[in-house]
């Protein structure tokens, strides 16, 4: 069915309204996982790429964007797309202050080289301090590491440079 | 790879590392799935992923025989993974400039995460190398037990030439002295003795594997053994 009463970009702003499975305060498209919208045929393309290889939120996602067009009568086809490759770099500035304010550091650095150097003094999302350490560099998910603040003494998540 | 290290899931030897490594898991089953998809893909036979993964027989498999090797103690595991990791990132970065877009992006998104696995392992090689007489010994057991897999890394067949000689796939024999500096760099960190190579175990390219990839198979592929075809 072609239903002409979308356009690419109302899509697109539809979709936008899609939250992050893991972290359901930004959006699939602050976070660059949505990428482009093709007007075909017999309804829709949608193009997103994923975050970490094997991350197992991009099932739930393309769920998540078929149930979303159905509703409106929009017929769709997702695909996964690896080129160019996600990096941390995509995710926008106020997605990164939501995180903060959600208790997750965003990532700091850009898709950096040394890891290791990377890893140190990230600022803790509650107090800002920056004298913390790595608890484990994965936590409940890929994407995340586990820190704990040495001052204000809580535990967070890092979303890790990538 | 991924299905050996997921038998630590719920037996790490403390719980950032049943995380750390079922996560490393996760990685190499996406990084499966990218590659097979696309394997799938220019075949055009209609095979997806999955038809690759779970109904292929020992002897169509060429993974390293290194990736099929039992987790042995949590050392044998860190050692597996730090000569595995090393190999596969200076393979993806290698990658990354392939003329195949697919294998680029693939190879681009791989290095990352892989950067993550070497230098995990790396740490813990040198924790339990350089930590007590009991956690050094251990550690440099599993090294030398390992050792005659790893020669296997760097062999190529016909095919692997033809990819690599067209900037397609990679030079692989060439990564050895990156490889080598690499892992004798870790092993001298870790106060441990770089194992002697008398005899290098090699087949994979060849499709001749370890007595331990068929046991493994029966296990990860029975489902669809049993019960062709069946979703869930």
């Amino acid at each position: 069915m072609v239903d002409v009463q979308y356009t690419k970009e109302e899509i697109f702003d539809l979709l936008s309204a899609i939250a992050d499975p893991e972290i359901p305060v930004v959006s699939i498209a602050e976070i660059g996982m949505l990428r482009d919208v093709c007007i075909t045929e017999d309804g829709c393309e949608v193009i997103i790429t994923p975050t970490y290889t094997g991350c197992p939120a991009m099932g739930i996602i393309e769920a998540d964007i078929k149930a979303l067009l159905d509703s409106k009568g929009i017929k769709s086809n997702v695909k996964l797309s690896y080129t160019p490759a996600w990096t941390t770099d995509w995710i926008s500035d106020v997605a990164k202050e939501k995180m903060r304010k959600y208790g997750i550091a965003p990532p700091e650095h850009s898709s950096c080289g040394n890891i290791v150097v990377a890893e140190e003094h990230i600022a803790c999302p509650q107090c800002s301090s920056t004298n913390t350490e790595v608890i484990s560099r994965y936590g409940a998910t890929a994407c995340k590491a586990l820190y704990r603040c040495n001052d204000c003494k809580e535990p967070f998540e890092y979303f890790k440079c990538h | 790879m991924s299905h050996r290290l997921a038998e630590w899931c719920s037996n790490g030897p403390i719980l950032e590392e049943d995380l750390a490594i079922t996560n490393f898991a996760l990685d190499l089953i996406g990084r499966a799935q990218g590659f097979y998809r696309y394997a799938a893909e220019l075949e055009g036979k209609g095979r997806t992923e999955d038809d690759l993964a779970y109904k292929r027989n020992e002897r169509q498999y060429f993974n390293n025989l290194l990736a099929e090797l039992p987790n042995g103690n949590f050392a044998t595991t860190m050692a597996r993974q730090l000569c595995l990791s090393a190999f596969e990132y200076y393979f993806y970065t290698a990658l990354q400039n392939s003329k195949d877009e697919t294998f680029a992006a693939l190879a681009a998104k791989t290095v990352k995460e892989v950067r993550y696995h070497m230098t995990h392992a790396a740490d813990w090689v040198v924790r339990l190398g350089d930590g007590t007489t009991e956690s050094h010994d251990k550690m440099q057991e599993a090294l030398n037990d390992l050792w005659m897999f790893t020669g296997d890394l760097f062999e190529m067949d016909e095919t692997d030439r033809a990819m690599a000689e067209q900037g397609i796939g990679v030079d692989i024999e060439a990564l050895q002295p990156q490889w080598t500096e690499y892992i004798s760099g870790v092993i001298k960190k870790a106060t441990l003795q770089m194992p002697e190579a008398e005899h290098m175990q090699t087949g994979s390219r060849q499709g001749i594997h370890t007595e331990y990839l068929g046991h493994m198979l029966g296990e990860m592929q029975y489902l669809q053994r049993a019960y062709p075809d069946a979703k869930w």
